[in-house]
């Protein structure tokens, strides 16, 4: 057993039990240091990974040494490997990035708390990407969304409270949807483990309980995807939350659902049930489309900056989505791209909100104007990163929004109804960065600051190590977009993976 | 006869949707998070029901048991996991509750939204 063999169960355990740590330690700069290092140490854990992945394939890891499908299996492909990377890396940035910010929203003695809640959500959202299990991607997806409800809760506005609670119960409703479903699906086969269910499935002869377990299980991931109609949770959770952690949830919390409803969806339903694909599709691209087209629509009548970008998310989500429903290896290509690129603009965005709001006090329109003279660096980076959102050519996200496009066209004539939605919907992207980037730029001289931090009278615009994960993300939005090789490799062998299970 | 068999089902259905109606229906966050309770208990019914095999026992070895039929211990396993989670659940939904009521002074789900409009 050498180590790196252990890697697969390192990426949970890591965080798992850096969270008891940081709640003992006393002091927020310790526990601020511990959670970071666990963190990053996850991302190279992450990195290690993938790179073993891409060399020796499918890595399959049996807990305590029991063989799957008595034991429980940890299972690291493609597709894990994608959502590790980018959980990981937005934990990580957020985490490096945030301490200022974090500080502001929390008092002193909180913050060892928020930290130990936050290490916990990591390694449920690693929990969820690394399970070969379906019961265990159930306990891992409450491990950290329970975990994530502490950290939206931990916003300073009392708003933040009403925010939690709704989370709370869609959440749970949700999860617990999926676990019906997980029930029905060990009735008829007598097993939990993914590649085992795909095998012993094709022997069952009744399929009404299978296509009832399929139902609970998409609408209850739908759920926690934020599909829409299913996202009222997400914009005031998104809100409300401390800034950082919007910036770390917006990357990968509603992504870590649709893997899993893609895994269950395509390694276990599409193969044994008849006509499942056009059920599938059928359901889905409707929804996706809906998606696109209102969360753009509402992001464009919107005047708070982090509401706007959080119904931009219900649209990036119906993206992925619509990619996700064409269900072959060019339509999940994109839908895999697009999660990294959509974290990595995303994540960016509520990064510089963050930076903004140490600024000003609040993060409507109006408190924005003319920012751009007082925090060059910040304003520049947001229309980086929002020329990443919107698709500008150079930008990561123009990759995926390309690759959607060619993948929609190859469908035929409803394909390209998709792609024109895809376009209209780009077109309502650029309308409402451009707002903002406008009241940047061009508003109205803002008001001196209701608080002054303690950067500001530093003289610099923002904390240094902000500064800096925002560029860094900036940076990477135009390096995956000149060089996009990585992410679409990894997406591609991820999508040819799942297309291989279908009939 | 076939439907009187099914009972536990039955039982699993009645209770689910009363939970879901409860959690939507009622604007008291406490009743809302009992119809959460009492959704994820129906639940917990579906997965001991699966398990029980007629004239099985506890799983448990006996020696001078010989031919003895077994309940399916995994989905009990899984059923104390979930309860765990859903115990979790329901303590974090309530402190959040108190410290809605501290916040706020109520607990009814229109009245925060109208103190929400307000400011």
């Amino acid at each position: 057993m050498s180590f790196s063999s252990q890697l697969p169960a390192l990426q949970i355990v890591v965080p798992l039990l850096t969270a008891p740590i940081v709640m003992l330690l006393r002091g927020s700069s310790l526990a601020w240091c511990a959670a970071t290092a666990a963190s990053v140490m996850a991302l190279c854990i992450a990195i290690a990974l993938t790179l073993s992945v891409q060399e020796l394939g499918v890595l399959s890891y049996a807990m305590g040494g029991w063989q799957a499908p008595f034991g429980i299996e940890l299972r690291v492909d493609a597709l894990s490997a994608l959502l590790l990377l980018v959980t990981t890396g937005a934990s990580s940035v957020a985490l490096l990035s945030g301490r200022s910010s974090l500080a502001r929203d929390m008092t002193e003695g909180q913050q060892p708390l928020f930290y130990a809640a936050w290490m916990i959500a990591l390694a449920g959202l690693s929990g969820i990407a690394v399970a070969g299990d379906a019961f265990n991607v159930f306990v891992f997806m409450e491990i950290s969304s329970l975990a994530g409800y502490i950290l939206v809760a931990a916003g300073p506005d009392r708003r933040a409270l009403p925010a939690t609670i709704k989370y709370l119960i869609m959440g749970t409703i949700g999860a617990t949807f999926y676990l019906v479903g997980v029930g029905q699906v060990y009735m008829m086969t007598g097993t939990l483990n993914f590649a085992d269910m795909e095998v012993r499935l094709a022997e069952v002869t009744a399929q009404k309980p299978i296509l009832v377990a399929a139902g609970f299980i998409t609408v209850g991931l739908a759920l926690k995807a934020a599909v829409f109609p299913l996202h009222m949770w997400l914009p005031n959770a998104y809100r409300y939350a401390p800034h950082i952690v919007t910036a770390f949830m917006a990357a990968c919390t509603t992504k870590v659902a649709l893997y899993v409803l893609l895994r269950f969806d395509f390694v276990v339903f599409q193969g044994n049930l008849s006509g499942h694909m056009d059920q599938y599709a059928g359901f889905l691209a409707p929804l996706a489309i809906l998606g696109i087209l209102v969360g753009s629509a509402v992001a464009v009548t919107e005047h708070h900056l982090k509401r706007l970008l959080a119904y931009s998310s219900v649209a990036q989500i119906g993206y992925i989505l619509l990619g996700a429903s064409f269900g072959d290896i060019a339509g999940l290509t994109a839908a895999f791209t697009h999660m990294f690129n959509h974290a990595l603009a995303k994540g960016g965005l509520f990064l510089v909100l963050a930076a903004f709001a140490l600024q000003v006090g609040g993060l409507r329109m109006l408190d924005i104007a003319g920012l751009a003279k007082r925090m060059p660096l910040a304003a520049a980076a947001f229309l980086v990163t929002g020329a990443s959102l919107v698709g500008i050519p150079g930008t990561a996200g123009f990759i995926s929004k390309w690759l959607l496009l060619s993948a929609a066209i190859q469908q035929g004539a409803l394909g390209v109804l998709a792609a024109v939605v895809v376009v209209l919907s780009s077109l309502a992207a650029v309308y409402y960065i451009w707002k903002v980037v406008e009241q940047l730029y061009f508003g109205g001289p803002a008001e001196s600051p209701a608080t002054p931090t303690p950067a500001a009278s530093a003289g610099l615009e923002a904390p240094p190590m902000l500064l800096l994960g925002i560029w860094g993300v900036a940076l990477a939005n135009i390096y995956f977009g000149l060089f996009p090789g990585f992410p679409v490799g990894l997406s591609e062998s991820a999508a040819t993976e799942l297309v291989s299970h279908l009939p | 006869m076939e439907i009187l068999g099914l009972y536990n089902y039955w039982v699993f259905i009645v209770l689910l949707m009363i939970g879901l109606y409860t959690v939507m229906a009622k604007p008291n966050l406490m009743k809302k998070l009992l119809g959460l309770s009492i959704f994820q208990a129906a639940v917990f019914l579906l997965y001991i029901t699966l398990d029980k095999i007629e004239g099985g026992t506890a799983p448990i070895i006996q020696a001078d048991a010989i031919g003895q039929i077994y309940a399916n211990p995994l989905p009990q396993v899984l059923i104390l996991t979930a309860i765990v989670v859903g115990i979790s659940t329901l303590a974090l939904g309530l402190a959040v509750v108190v410290r809605i009521h501290e916040a706020y002074g109520t607990i009814e789900d229109d009245q925060i939204q109208q103190a929400d409009l307000r400011e």
